[in-house]
């Protein structure tokens, strides 16, 4: 037991209550949470630093306006409904289309439809605040439901994959993409069931996966490779997510995007306490990257300068050609 | 800079605490461990006498140094007489007086005390006794066996060993039995050889007391040699001249003056009686500690009235349970629905026990899942959904209080005292992490919570914990000041060297 801990603590693996007590409750104060955990704030004040956002369509703020749900969406094909207080992805629904026949049915990501009843209770619900962090009542965002880029095509089911970048007083240390599967329900979280893919810091190429705290090498649905997929854009990423310590002011910080096809990298949403199995997706440890952010670290730079230097400082070793076995 | 104050403060805490808790334990004798009894005798002493026509004046040697033995309390019973408590030259005196009274008079005296081997004698150190002024042939007699003596002793504890070995020759020599000769008691026999003691320039005298054993009427007074070595007092079997004292030997008085002296009235007699009890040892600490004045002693939790007690007795436990949950949840790294819910759950099953406490939450929570799953098709709002669960458990209680009790199981009657608002909020947070993340996710965390809960209930159920926090509230200061340290603790949780452990074969 002693000896898991000490090679554990060898490779600067993060546990959750040095996260905690270290990181989140020393750089991150409480005032700054609200930037993070409403995301209707957190869009405004991206959209105000100038990064690139999905488009709101509307929010509904209270239980009489559920009824202005469909004059909404009515001229949007697709779109996703989420709670603006929601964590770890809980309560987000996401509407690919309609039935042909009927306007008023709409079809899931996983292809079942529902019924404009069945989604305003949804909405009810989260207006009542069941998916809020403190159970206060809250918001459902309407917006653009990505139409995510084709280089991932073969490594999510269904749902939307996304990067995931840990920030660090602004310095991106660790990323990995999120592949929604059959279990995880179209949804890129991992505790959902969703596959975690480690990427090279330097190059934006994945490394090998994670589902359920276990290392995959293939995707669990589609059977493709995980590793060595290049993310688009990676430059611009790592810029936008080193920019969210501006936008955001928390100091330990991760920054969910999604690529999409037609506008790039888009900044889904950010979060105050991101996970740590992005430590298993990248089979190294986050305390060691933080320490030589500490080492490094230099007020004044732009988030471009710490994005070069996050690239420049975490090359991954490459990954090791795979044993086929016969 | 942060991580210092918390050290300090912690060490702080568990200094006052600690220091609170050995102050009471080991000065005010504080018992450590519940339903300790300590004996307590009580010993009366009875002094009746035919009154004179004038005042009378009586007066009684009571114990003033009790080596072994603690005073826990006296008074005396006496109608009519002023009461008042002296020193004399041989320690404490009772004194009765009274200006008139008729016929045969009953005084009282009654001390009781308990065993505390802490209570030394702490008597001062006396000077050299003046030579005795002995009549010949007697003074021959000494001289000879004190030279004697003297040559076959090496100090003053042989030397008294030796003399009383000597005295007690049953053929005696025949200075001996010259010295013997007026002798008629044992404590005439105590006062010759503090005599031929002195004469040999060693400070000696005569205690006279009880061996405390049980319940005795007419109790006799036990004389014993007390002999001063220079530098404490040593104590001497007369009749055989072992340095000893007798098991539970309760010193009444010191020295060769009577026990009792009259004036005024004729006839008197003394007549002890000794009786054992059993009393709490809680209780002799709380008069002890009232006696020294302690402070510590009026925010005892004793004071209060037993209603209160009950209540703070279970109060006092819930910091327990509460450092169970911390260690559960970021040492170990138990998943758990809530932060104090466990702890709350653990208090209802002190009510239900254990066994059936367990079945009845797995049923009232599993039941109300399900009701919960049916309410979700009628697709109600949140508050109204919560509120409408809470009624589903308050009647689920009174369904399985009804059937218990047909069945003729009073367990399920003490269902009621479950805190429903906890298993209602159980139920809905179970059932949105159970749609959300799935049924494992679900019964993992509500089965942790089980398991905090039951872990919690054992430690908080703990009969010496529980008298112990009692006893010694103080030492909730260390609890915090270990809760404290745990709130600084970085270190990995032990189901996190599980998840993680692909990343430890390397």
């Amino acid at each position: 037991m002693f000896k898991t801990a000490k090679k554990l603590r060898a490779i600067g693996l993060l546990g959750l209550n040095e996260r905690n007590a270290d990181y989140i409750m020393r750089l991150n104060p409480r005032r700054l949470y609200p930037r993070v955990d409403d995301k209707a704030i957190t869009k405004e004040l991206a959209l105000a630093a100038g990064m690139a956002v999905p488009g709101l369509y509307g929010v509904i703020a209270h239980q009489w306006e559920t009824r202005c749900f469909a004059d909404i969406v009515c001229n949007h094909e697709s779109f996703v409904i989420k709670p603006a207080e929601g964590s770890g992805g809980d309560g987000i629904l996401v509407v690919t289309g309609r039935s042909k026949r009927k306007r008023d049915m709409y079809r899931l990501a996983s292809g079942v439809l529902i019924s404009e009843d069945e989604i305003d209770h949804h909405i009810s619900n989260i207006v009542g605040g069941q998916y809020s962090l403190s159970g206060r009542r809250d918001k459902a965002l309407i917006e653009y439901c990505v139409h995510f880029d084709p280089v991932f095509a073969d490594l999510s089911y269904q749902g939307v994959p996304d990067v995931r970048v840990i920030v660090y007083r602004g310095y991106p240390i660790m990323a990995m993409v999120r592949l929604p599967t059959r279990a995880s329900d179209g949804k890129a979280n991992l505790h959902q069931g969703a596959v975690g893919a480690g990427v090279d810091m330097s190059t934006g190429i994945t490394l090998t996966g994670v589902l359920d705290n276990a290392v995959v090498d293939e995707h669990p649905d589609t059977g493709a490779l995980i590793a060595g997929l290049q993310i688009p854009d990676w430059d611009f990423i790592l810029e936008s997510s080193a920019k969210g310590y501006e936008v955001t002011e928390l100091g330990y910080l991760g920054v969910d995007m999604v690529i999409d096809a037609d506008l790039g990298p888009l900044i889904l949403e950010m979060n105050a306490r991101p996970g740590l199995n992005i430590q298993i997706a990248n089979r190294t440890g986050l305390a060691t990257r933080i320490a030589r952010i500490d080492e490094i670290y230099e007020a004044g730079r732009t988030p471009a300068e710490r994005a070069a230097l996050a690239r420049r400082e975490f090359n991954s070793a490459p990954v090791p050609p795979k044993v086929i076995s016969a | 800079m942060n991580q210092r104050y918390v050290y300090v403060l912690a060490a702080l805490l568990t200094a006052i605490g600690m220091s609170i808790f050995l102050f009471k334990w080991q000065v005010l004798g504080f018992p450590l461990t519940k339903d300790l009894e300590k004996p307590v005798w009580t010993v009366e002493a009875a002094i009746r006498f035919d009154s004179g026509p004038g005042s009378i004046k009586v007066q009684l040697h009571v114990p003033t140094l009790t080596p072994g033995f603690r005073m826990l309390n006296e008074n005396s019973v006496s109608r009519g007489y002023g009461f008042d408590l002296d020193y004399g030259s041989g320690g404490r005196e009772a004194q009765w007086a009274i200006r008139r009274a008729d016929g045969s008079q009953t005084i009282y005296y009654r001390i009781s005390v308990y065993e505390d081997p802490r209570v030394d004698q702490s008597d001062t150190t006396p000077p050299f006794p003046p030579l005795p002024v002995i009549n010949e042939p007697m003074k021959t007699a000494v001289d000879v066996l004190v030279a004697d003596v003297r040559e076959h002793s090496a100090d003053t504890a042989s030397f008294t060993s030796e003399l009383l070995q000597r005295m007690n020759d049953p053929s005696p020599d025949p200075n001996v039995e010259l010295l013997l000769s007026g002798v008629e008691s044992d404590a005439d026999f105590v006062d010759v050889i503090t005599t031929m003691l002195a004469s040999a320039r060693i400070p000696a005298r005569m205690v006279r007391g009880f061996v405390l054993a049980g319940r005795q009427r007419n109790a006799k007074l036990v004389p014993w040699l007390e002999v001063h070595d220079g530098d404490r007092w040593l104590y001497f079997n007369p009749q055989t001249g072992d340095e000893s004292l007798p098991d539970r030997y309760f010193v009444w008085w010191r020295g060769n003056e009577d026990l009792l002296r009259l004036e005024g009235g004729s006839n008197a007699e003394v007549d002890f009686s000794i009786q054992e009890n059993h009393v709490e040892a809680v209780a002799i600490a709380e008069t002890n500690a009232a006696q020294h004045g302690a402070r510590a002693v009026d925010f005892s939790l004793y004071s209060l009235p037993i209603r209160t007690q009950a209540v703070y007795a279970v109060l006092l436990m819930i910091p327990i349970g509460a450092l169970v949950m911390v260690i559960m949840r970021n040492v170990i790294g138990i998943d758990a629905f809530g932060t104090f819910m466990p702890v709350l759950i653990a208090l209802a099953f002190r009510e239900t026990k254990l066994f059936w406490g367990v079945i009845l939450f797995t049923l009232l929570v599993t039941l109300g899942l399900t009701i919960r799953f049916l309410l979700d098709r009628l697709r109600l709002l949140l508050v109204p959904r919560l509120s409408a669960v809470l009624i589903v458990v308050v009647l689920l209680m009174l369904f399985i209080s009804l059937m218990s009790h047909r069945f003729g199981m009073e367990t399920g009657l003490s269902v009621a005292l479950f805190p429903m608002v906890i298993i209602a909020m159980t139920i809905e947070r179970m059932s949105v992490v159970w749609e959300e993340r799935g049924a494992v996710d679900a019964i993992r965390a509500g089965f942790g919570s089980l398991v905090v809960a039951v872990v919690a209930y054992l430690s908080m159920g703990m009969q010496w914990l529980e008298h112990l926090i009692f006893t010694f509230p103080e030492l909730l200061l260390v609890i915090l000041a270990i809760v404290m340290l745990l709130g600084r603790y970085t270190g990995y949780r032990l189901t996190e060297l599980r998840r993680f452990k692909e990343l430890a074969i390397d």
